[in-house]
């Protein structure tokens, strides 16, 4: 390193170290370590790059950033939980406030006020989302948020099996696993019509049971359709006194029926595409919502934030509530081991609902479900091409069948992206009854020009042109 | 004085007007919605919804300055002295911040082909190069989404290890000091795992002699942060990983405290098996108001094969994402771990290099010793257990006589800071000291903001004894003053939400 005093770390010069240590009676720095045993102390430089100035390190990752080529530099119709959209200026403008980026989690309550109040909206508004009456300031993601519920409904109904439908993300499905297994809790998956892909409430009906903690679907579902059974699931799950959880894709809340409005107890789902970037997966924004009842508060995992007053009663203010839920508090009885959770990513959430409104996500919706149907309709008319596999109505999201055409979906794939094309994920492994299947995604984000550019590469594709 | 801003600012669904909008979306192009027709007939009349949700209407203009004024109204570390003992609370580097929104990251989709994500995948695979090496392990994974996440994943690889071994049955027990952060008691029994805590001895530090009665063949593991909690460094640990290895257990390390040993001692080389990292704090990057962080965790060889999927692998030409891993514990989370917060810390370190990060952990404990110093000779306040012991990134203070002669209390006193333009410590934890204000300055703060910290204590004390009543009733410069901390989780006062609010309109707060 060189002689100068690194520039974020005040007391390096050493007249100042020289200062201190005078003043708390020692002679050099490796006496403030005379604890450590002689055996485990570094003898040796760690083998890292040597330091760089601020101007190299910004040549060297942006160097490294370009060998990449993302949604602005080619088309990308990817989502399968995490899906691009627009981020307004404003939302990242607000997110880079130092003095929000800048604290932590606001266990001062009076000097933290305005993260306080900013999650306490982003609760809020996720709450008239979805319809329910309680929201927490985050979980990490949906596959995530996903294993709490499940672990929430078991500990609610003392019982050990939750039903969830056949059609689910597969890492979504793998991390309920891993948080289910430990607390005992056995999966059960629900098959679905094949021809419409909604679940089947027979199947259903032969697998729920008093064992039955909780029943899971996802709307829109992970292949897109929209699932229109849910009065009678939810109407099932209680009468077999389990909880009712949903899933949600919040850009589809401005025009589906929010889970409130059909029974759901627990609402889970993925706020990323509500004014954050994808980041290449992470971070995301775990949502988490129940109704109003005790009951369920009370078993909720992460923080949550209330509206209080002063001690005095005059004024209206925000702390965090319930913290007898948590590990600082609680700890092996806590309801779960998270504290650091998404927060900036909430306060970017709320920033974007509110920039959009009541109308602004009305026609968000309105818009991906246009623009998707738009593709759907241009490549069904290609020769050989299914799209989508199910008869259902469809969000942002849908199946692509290439069985007729010949090609395999990975074959289809290396060809688009010799055009700077990125299909849709190949999910022809994770659901082989569905052949050679890809799910496509088509957002606000893509123009018309932009989806007929990909039916076009496609027909040109298929036709054997390159 | 310092004082802090209150624009007595509505909640955002009181501002606004019905019909104003704060951003307008591309128009569908006029034949996408000739093509399609209304798309009100693509939803399933059953699935419609409704009635609107209760949003409120505002222009950009509103939306800005109501957000900006609530910024206004928080206090971050660009603010002033953030010493919150085990939160590492240091400078956020701004070209961090660029970096992590360039094109090249925020707009990658995960599921994107491999070949066309190789600058990413680069990055990632240097940075768990580098953490395995600043932390003496063998293979790191960089999924866990926090420090509690890593710690879950930890507590799950120390599961998948023993029913490996065919153990699984038995070894049921984890075991955690009594000074442990509550994130490990928490952590170990979501994967399933009983709690054993054992006392501390005299110096704060592990009992051996505890931990030896404690020991079993139902042993799964040990949890420890070295230092502790009290800023100690453990000293006794080659006997304390013997005693742990021997049962058959797993030794992990909690790292939220490991910003004082950075370049300067390695848990991987006192024994540790697994080992978690807090990239939003040692690796400074912003906290965000509670996130999101990210909490990558190092292994020994042997835990290797049961780390999450995907790992990413380099085959000499280029990078790739493996899944065929048989023994994996499966998944945490979505995806590969909170990349953007990653790329943070990669150029964090190389901000750094070796030399830098050996000044980070010195220069941190040297805050911390200075610290402890000078306001143990306060009155009123004592420096409890290791008297001899110099303290790594942090210390507990405790205001116990302070308490019993003027009746102000380590909260008192935390209130009474924020009005200096404090941040307060970390108070009543560890749960081993009354009246703890656990204090970690970080390498971030010049000796003059000390100082300023330590002559606030020093006045806040000296008021305790003349004039009680202005400690008892701060703050009185912050936004707002005491909170009810009550009222927010009773049963009849509690308002989780704005619907909430409307519903209990009507009653009195």
């Amino acid at each position: 390193m060189s002689k100068h005093s690194h520039p974020y770390i005040p007391n390096s010069p050493p007249e100042i170290k020289q200062e201190m240590m005078l003043e708390i009676g020692i002679k050099n720095m490796e006496e403030l370590y005379r604890d450590v045993p002689e055996k485990y102390r570094l003898k040796r430089p760690l083998n890292l790059p040597e330091a760089l100035s601020e101007l190299e390190i910004k040549k060297h990752v942006e160097a490294s950033l370009s060998k990449n080529n993302v949604s602005s530099d080619m088309l990308v119709f990817l989502g399968a939980g995490c899906w691009p959209h627009y981020v307004p200026a404003v939302v990242k403008e607000i997110a880079q406030r130092s003095e929000l980026f800048t604290s932590y989690t606001p266990y001062q309550p009076e000097i933290s006020q305005g993260m306080l109040q900013a999650l306490f909206e982003y609760q809020s508004m996720i709450c008239e989302l979805t319809g329910m009456e309680v929201a927490n300031c985050s979980l990490y993601d949906w596959a995530s948020a996903l294993g709490e519920a499940a672990r929430m409904a078991s500990r609610l109904t003392r019982r050990n099996e939750i039903l969830i439908p056949k059609i689910i993300h597969p890492e979504r499905l793998a991390t309920l696993q891993v948080y289910a297994e430990p607390a005992g809790i056995s999966i059960k998956q629900v098959a679905y019509n094949m021809e419409t892909g909604q679940i089947s409430l027979e199947d259903l009906r032969n697998k729920i049971s008093d064992r039955t903690a909780a029943v899971y679907i996802e709307n829109p579902s992970f292949l897109g359709f929209i699932e229109t059974q849910v009065d009678e699931i939810s109407r099932e799950a209680h009468t077999h006194g389990a909880i009712s959880i949903t899933g949600v894709d919040p850009t589809s809340l401005g025009i589906l029926k929010p889970p409130g409005n059909y029974g759901a107890d627990i609402v889970i789902g993925e706020a990323q595409p509500l004014g954050n970037s994808m980041n290449f997966g992470g971070p995301l924004l775990g949502i988490f919502a129940c109704r109003n009842d005790l009951r369920l508060i009370r078993q909720m995992p992460g923080r949550i934030i209330g509206m209080t007053t002063t001690m005095d009663g005059s004024r209206q203010g925000f702390c965090m509530a319930l913290q007898t839920r948590e590990q600082h508090i609680r700890r092996e009885k806590a309801t779960s081991n998270i504290c650091t959770n998404e927060a900036l990513c909430a306060v970017a959430s709320a920033v974007y609902m509110a920039l959009l409104g009541p109308e602004g996500l009305r026609e968000l919706g309105e818009t991906i479900m246009y623009n998707a149907n738009y593709a759907v309709h241009l490549l069904s008319k290609i020769s050989g091409v299914k799209a989508p596999v199910f008869k259902s109505a469809h969000f942002k999201e849908f199946t692509v069948n290439f069985n007729e055409t010949g090609l395999s979906v990975k074959e289809v794939h290396q060809k688009l992206l010799k055009r700077r094309i990125q299909g849709g994920k190949d999910i022809s492994k994770e659901f082989p009854e569905l052949g050679e299947t890809a799910l496509y995604c088509v957002t606000e984000i893509h123009s018309k020009e932009e989806i007929e550019r990909l039916t076009t590469s496609l027909e040109e594709i298929l036709a054997g042109k390159r | 004085m310092f004082k802090q801003t209150n624009w007595d600012e509505p909640l955002i669904f009181s501002l606004g007007r019905k019909g104003r909008r704060g951003h307008v979306l591309p128009k569908v192009e006029e034949e996408i919605s000739r093509t399609i027709g209304d798309v009100s007939m693509l939803v399933p009349e059953n699935m419609q919804r409704k009635s609107q949700p209760g949003l409120p209407e505002l222009s950009e203009v509103e939306v800005v300055r109501h957000f900006t004024r609530l910024s206004e109204m928080n206090y971050g570390i660009d603010s002033g002295l953030y010493p919150l003992g085990s939160c590492t609370m240091k400078y956020n580097p701004r070209i961090n911040e660029l970096l992590a929104n360039l094109p090249g990251i925020s707009m990658a989709h995960p599921y994107q082909d491999e070949g066309d994500v190789q600058g990413i995948l680069e990055i990632l695979s240097r940075l768990e190069r580098w953490l395995a090496e600043i932390t003496g392990t063998y293979e790191v994974c960089l999924q866990p989404a926090a420090g509690a996440h890593g710690e879950f994943l930890g507590t799950l690889l120390m599961r998948a290890y023993h029913k490996l071994n065919g153990e699984n049955e038995k070894r049921t027990e984890i075991i955690v000091p009594d000074s442990a952060h509550g994130t490990n008691p928490a952590s170990a029994v979501m994967a399933g795992f009983n709690v054993v805590v054992i006392p501390s001895d005299k110096d704060g530090c592990v009992s051996v002699e505890a931990l030896e009665a404690a020991v079993s063949e139902s042993t799964a593991g040990l949890m420890l942060t070295n230092p502790n909690t009290l800023g100690i460094f453990e000293e006794n640990i080659e006997e304390i990983a013997n005693i742990v290895h021997e049962a058959g257990g797993l030794l992990y390390y909690d790292g939220a405290n490991l910003n004082p040993i950075l370049g300067k001692a390695r848990p991987g080389d006192m024994g540790f098996d697994i080992v978690h990292m807090n990239i939003h704090k040692t690796f400074g990057t912003p906290h965000g108001g509670g996130g999101p962080g990210a909490g990558p965790v190092g292994v020994s060889k042997k835990l290797a094969k049961f780390l999450p999927v995907p790992r990413i692998v380099f085959d000499g030409e280029s990078f790739h994402f493996d899944y065929d891993m048989p023994h994996s514990i499966g998944k945490i989370r979505g995806f590969y771990g909170n990349s953007a917060v990653l790329l943070k810390a990669y150029a964090y370190i190389l901000s750094l290099g070796f030399e830098g990060l050996k000044e980070v952990a010195e220069v941190s404990v040297l805050n911390a010793n200075y610290l402890a110093e000078k306001l143990k000779e306060i009155k009123g306040l004592t420096l409890p257990y290791g008297k001899e012991k110099p303290r790594k990134h942090e210390c507990v203070i405790s205001a116990k006589p302070l308490k019993r002669e003027t009746g102000i209390s380590a909260l008192n006193i935390a209130k009474r800071l924020l009005d200096y333009g404090l941040h307060a410590p970390t108070t009543y934890f560890p749960l081993i000291v009354d009246e703890a204000l656990m204090i970690e300055p970080t390498e971030t703060f010049e000796k003059e903001e000390l100082d300023r910290f330590i002559e606030a204590v020093r006045r806040i004390c000296k008021e305790a004894y003349t004039n009680p009543e202005a400690v008892l009733k701060a703050p009185h410069n912050t936004t707002i003053s005491r909170l009810d901390e009550m009222k927010v989780s009773h049963p009849k006062t509690m308002t989780l939400s704005w619907r909430m609010y409307l519903q209990k309109n009507n009653q009195n707060l």
